[in-house]
């Protein structure tokens, strides 16, 4: 149990009627302990039966917990008390995406939007979605159902996710063993191949490489690795000290970004790894 | 002042920028360097060589070009390479408060302008 974990169920059992089930649910959550997050937020909504951040919460755990129709339920629950909720907007969006109801998901990316205007990865996500159903953006002209795609932006596990095929390598995550085996996520090359278990292969020397310059280097422990390329930015971040996680974008997205979105992919795939561990 | 001269000189200057090297991707092998006391030339070669050779191939499977800049960090500091003409790399060893952002702008320029 992480210290975090320890100090919130500490409070949470000094004060019971406090908010703090709200971070030791997602704590648990993020930490891919997810019963126990769910009795935790299930314990808050009875306490906070109209508390929209609490039904939120739930969504995502029963999200993680691929419970898809109870998930929708909780974040319909949620805006219901309260409908500028926009994590539930973007929740609810990436369920009818997955269902291939496109406008349903637009309609409430749009809501979110308007919402938030300054949050980028709403647009990013409306224009996923957009790009998803375009009559040539699939090679084989398949639906929306069809179509593999990512979460428009909802913070659920991305080790799952499957790049968009837009033309060129829009995004890829992969998570990497020591031995160069591919754990998890997908990797395409500009031409849509399955590039995956080629690149794993070679990370497993990148690893080892990256290891043996920093400490003679004494740069320390090696955290990340950005490369920049003409076709796309590649970011490795190391989840445990036996994994690697690739993160790929387009060219475009300023790589300090690429960074942070590398970090969270990790925080999902250590919790990934501890559930299938 | 060399053109290869000029180019460490614009990467040394950088705040944080403990030394700067250009290197051989082939043989890692120095060809000009401007290094703080401490920090070992030959080595920073090889390693950076060996390293953006094994990234080169992995953005190479990966049906990318070569890498047109590398960053490595670790919690103590950062190794930063770009990649040039007739296989030169330029290496900048780097601490960890450095400011990197000027760092990688003035190597991408510096590396441009060697022949």
């Amino acid at each position: 149990m992480t210290e975090d974990i320890k100090t919130l169920t500490t409070r949470l059992a000094e004060e019971p009627s406090s908010l703090a089930f709200l971070d030791l649910g997602e704590a648990l959550r993020r930490r891919g302990q997810l019963e126990a997050a769910y009795k935790v937020a299930r314990g808050g909504i009875s306490r906070y039966p109209s508390l929209a951040e609490a039904h939120d919460l739930l969504g995502r755990i029963l999200g993680d917990q691929g419970d898809l129709a109870g998930a929708f339920d909780a974040w319909a629950e949620a805006l219901r008390f309260d409908p500028m909720r926009i994590g539930a907007l973007k929740g609810i969006a990436f369920l009818y995406f997955k269902a291939g109801d496109v406008p349903a998901a637009l309609e409430h990316l749009r809501r979110a939007a308007e919402i938030d205007p300054d949050d980028p990865t709403i647009g990013q996500a409306i224009e996923r979605v957009r790009r998803a159903v375009a009559p040539d953006s699939s090679p084989g002209g398949g639906s929306v159902s069809e179509a593999p795609a990512e979460a428009p932006a909802v913070d659920l596990p991305k080790a799952h996710s499957v790049p968009v095929q837009n033309g060129q390598v829009e995004q890829g995550v992969m998570l990497v063993d020591s031995k160069g085996l591919r754990l998890n996520g997908t990797l395409l090359s500009p031409t849509h191949d399955d590039v995956g278990d080629r690149v794993a292969a070679e990370l497993a020397g990148v690893s080892r490489e990256a290891t043996r310059t920093s400490r003679l280097l004494g740069l320390g422990t090696w955290e990340a690795i950005a490369v920049e390329s003409p076709e796309g930015n590649l970011y490795l971040v190391a989840p445990t000290p036996d994994t690697m996680l690739l993160t790929v974008r387009d060219s475009s997205l300023p790589m300090a970004r690429l960074g942070l979105i590398a970090e969270r992919a990790a925080r999902h795939a250590r919790a990934w790894l501890e559930s299938h561990g | 002042m060399s053109e290869a001269e000029a180019a460490l000189e614009q990467v040394t200057q950088v705040p944080g920028v403990r030394g700067s090297l250009l290197i051989s991707g082939g043989d890692g092998l120095v060809v000009a360097e401007r290094l703080m006391d401490g920090v070992d030339g030959r080595a920073v070669a090889a390693l950076a060589a060996s390293l953006v050779q094994r990234l080169d191939r992995a953005t190479n499977r990966a049906g990318m070009r070569a890498p047109t800049f590398v960053h490595l960090r670790g919690n103590s500091g950062s190794v930063l390479a770009a990649p040039g003409r007739s296989d030169l790399i330029l290496v900048a060893v780097a601490a960890a408060e450095a400011n990197l952002g000027l760092a990688r702008v003035q190597m991408l320029d510096a590396v441009g302008r060697l022949a």
